[in-house]
């Protein structure tokens, strides 16, 4: 049994830490948003939640090549762990979203483009799961996953853009990572700051998360392997 | 005609063959027995170049699988316990497909030579949905020798099989190796294949451990030449 | 050692690729099981929407390219699914793996004989909505939608099939791979159906028969590529 390597730890405490800093910024050091007052706060993770989410989705679908190309069974365990923990964190993004919605358009959901297609990108990861569940051969389970993957993420650009030009009737969603012409605002210095450091954090999380994730997959295949040979 | 170096594959974790080593030279009739589990039908799935190993090369007709799958796939004719049938199609329109998926020439004479030697001309507007199992290996055999292969794989063709058609059946597998064919078959059934074969080799856990020609050995020591090499085996 | 002409290799693909799709639709003539669950489905779908949505003249008309692509979109899964199932159920697959020819030969051929069964079952709900809801359907620009919507649809189908066909929740599994990837084409099909039946020019439609185009092209490709690592074991 391997112990837990020490930069592992060193990671856990960095992003605890990190952590800690960020929500303080977020809660102390970026000032209160003129319009939309503190729930404009929840901008910061929501943001960097889905940041990394679609980051997560991108070393999935790279990963799924490498495997394709590859055929080692490590690429296909960091691949499902970029799929699980991605999941999670779209889903962080998507109920940020809504919290912070809710006050400021008094509806708890927008079909707006950037919105529905991370709800699509989540029907996707679901869908990448069941797959795999379904499938009982490692091999044919890892490869089925790579090809989904990658073909999932190809289909994301095409999907944002054609959703883009239904909505264009409605109010446009425009860049910056705010959901509505009305609920726009800029940025002043600490902000970015902020910002940033929270993008940065979650980053951090995310690798931090990964590397577990894809500890246990390992552990997890290497108990099979010991519960196959004693049969 | 086919030659096999330490063939290596393994399902999930699992390793199913060894280090497998094997050779078979052109003409010779060769059956594989083993007990269930021993890696037969993977192994056949490996040279009919429908599964790839994890290491070890596969030769067969002067080919590498699986860098040179398409040509070997010319020339090998591959028989599985299922029928691989069409059962909406007639007996005649399955061969027909196979036969342009093979690119065989002058396709429609030679469709009608197959089914006379498989017995099956008078059947030949049926659905293969109407055919008893015995018919649908028959024709599956059929399928087999359509393009006229150098090397035929049957993965145990006789399971599920009633006495009479065991019989007719063997008497296609006569006429099929009497032409000169190299043939691997993997069975249960010892003393079917005891007639059928030139030589006997015993396949158990992931390795052939032993092998002997026909004409060194009696049919009634068969029985016991087998049982003593799945046994040695187990000891070690 | 004898080495085949690309030429040879050429006829050889394009007579398995043929022999494939009839292959595929001669045994669907004979039983007419899959076409006659797809027909039959549909009806019932477009029957459950009268109800469902409970349409006046004018709210149908604003309604009926969705009802329609919902329709297709569903019927289509069905003969995905049954289309692939057949052959992994019987060993068939394997048959065709055996082979020397090139695996997308047996993508393009599966390909070709689903977009077929999707065309039939298209043709018949056509003139059947036409005539329950008294709408002219008969639109040649439609006709351009339908078929660009579908082979984009049947060529990321075909590949997710012949995946889903593996797993023991086959049937469900498939639908949930194949419609978030698909939006794009759904979107796109709805919305350049609706245009043409309210008589738009081409011109205005023209956005949404690019992203359809777009979309096809890169699929079809992708979905090609990947589909040799798929379909072998």
């Amino acid at each position: 049994m391997e112990s837990k390597p020490r930069f592992l730890s060193v990671l856990d405490s960095i992003t605890g830490i990190l952590f800690v800093i960020a929500t303080y910024m977020v809660f102390f050091y970026a000032p209160v948003e003129a319009v939309m007052g503190k729930v404009q706060k929840v901008f910061y993770f929501h943001v960097a939640a889905a940041w990394v989410g679609m980051l997560g989705f991108m070393v999935a679908a790279i990963v799924g090549g490498i495997y394709l190309f590859k055929n080692d069974r490590k690429w296909d365990i960091v691949g499902l762990a970029a799929v699980e923990i991605s999941l999670v964190f779209f889903f962080i993004a998507i109920v940020a979203g809504s919290i912070w919605a809710r006050p400021i358009w008094n509806t708890w959901w927008t079909w707006d483009p950037r919105l529905t297609t991370a709800s699509i990108v989540e029907l996707i990861y679901a869908a990448y799961l069941m797959l795999r569940q379904g499938i009982e051969d490692p091999d044919r389970r890892a490869r089925f996953g790579a090809v989904y993957a990658l073909l999932g993420f190809l289909s994301v650009p095409m999907t944002f853009i054609s959703i883009r030009l239904l909505r264009t009737i409605h109010p446009t969603v425009v860049g910056g990572g705010d959901p509505g012409a009305e609920g726009s605002f800029s940025m002043t210095t600490p902000m970015k700051q902020t910002f940033f450091f929270s993008l940065f954090t979650f980053s951090v999380l995310f690798a931090d998360l990964l590397w577990h994730r894809v500890r246990m997959g390992k552990l997890a295949a290497k108990i099979e392997h010991l519960r196959l040979r004693a049969l | 005609m086919i030659t096999v170096n330490k063939l290596v594959k393994r399902f999930g974790p699992k390793m199913v063959l060894r280090g497998l080593d094997f050779q078979v030279e052109a003409g010779e009739f060769v059956a594989l027995l083993g007990p269930n589990g021993a890696g037969k039908t993977t192994f056949l799935r490996i040279l009919a170049s429908l599964s790839r190993p994890l290491m070890g090369d596969v030769q067969i007709a002067g080919y590498w699988l699986p860098s040179q799958a398409a040509a070997v796939r010319r020339r090998i004719g591959v028989v599985s316990h299922l029928p691989l049938l069409y059962g909406d199609l007639t007996a005649e329109e399955n061969l027909r497909f196979f036969g342009r998926m093979y690119a065989v020439p002058d396709l429609h004479t030679r469709v009608l030579e197959v089914l006379d030697l498989v017995g099956l001309s008078s059947r030949r507007r049926d659905l293969v949905r109407t055919f008893s199992r015995g018919m649908q290996q028959r024709l599956a055999i059929g399928r087999a020798v359509l393009h006229d292969p150098e090397v035929m794989l049957f993965d145990e063709p006789h399971t599920g099989l009633d006495q009479d058609a065991c019989e007719m059946l063997d008497t296609v597998l006569q006429q099929v190796a009497a032409r000169g064919r190299t043939v691997v078959m993997t069975s249960h059934d010892l003393a079917r294949t005891a007639d059928l074969a030139s030589r006997f080799d015993v396949l158990s856990r992931g390795k052939i451990v032993d092998s002997v020609q026909r004409a060194d050995i009696d049919t009634n020591q068969i029985l016991k030449f087998y049982s003593d090499a799945v046994k040695m085996k187990e000891v070690v | 050692m004898k080495t085949r002409s690309f030429m040879t290799s050429m006829r050889d693909f394009l007579r398995a690729l043929w022999a494939i799709v009839w292959k595929d639709l001669s045994a669907e003539w004979r039983s007419r099981e899959l076409f006659t669950a797809m027909l039959v489905f549909s009806l019932l779908v477009i029957v459950i929407f009268n109800f469902a949505l409970e349409l006046d003249v004018r709210a149908r008309s604003a309604v009926t390219s969705g009802v329609l692509w919902v329709t297709f979109a569903f019927a289509g899964t069905l003969g995905l699914n049954r289309s692939m199932a057949t052959e992994k159920d019987r060993g068939c697959l394997d048959g065709l793996l055996l082979a020397p020819v090139d695996r997308s030969a047996i993508y393009f051929g599966k390909a070709i004989a689903n977009l077929v069964f999707m065309f039939v079952v298209e043709a018949v709900v056509l003139p059947v909505y036409s005539v329950l809801y008294n709408t002219n359907l008969f639109k040649p620009g439609l006709i351009l939608v339908i078929f660009l919507g579908s082979v984009g649809y049947v060529a990321v189908g075909t590949l997710l099939s012949t995946m889903a066909v593996h797993s023991r929740t086959r049937d469900i599994l498939l639908p949930i791979l194949l419609f978030p990837l698909a939006i794009p084409v759904l979107i796109a099909a709805v919305k350049a159906s609706s245009g043409f039946l309210a008589g738009l020019e081409i011109a205005e439609v023209m956005t949404w028969l690019n992203l359809l185009i777009v979309y096809d092209l890169i699929f079809m490709a992708i979905a090609f590529m990947f589909f040799d690592f798929v379909v072998e074991e």
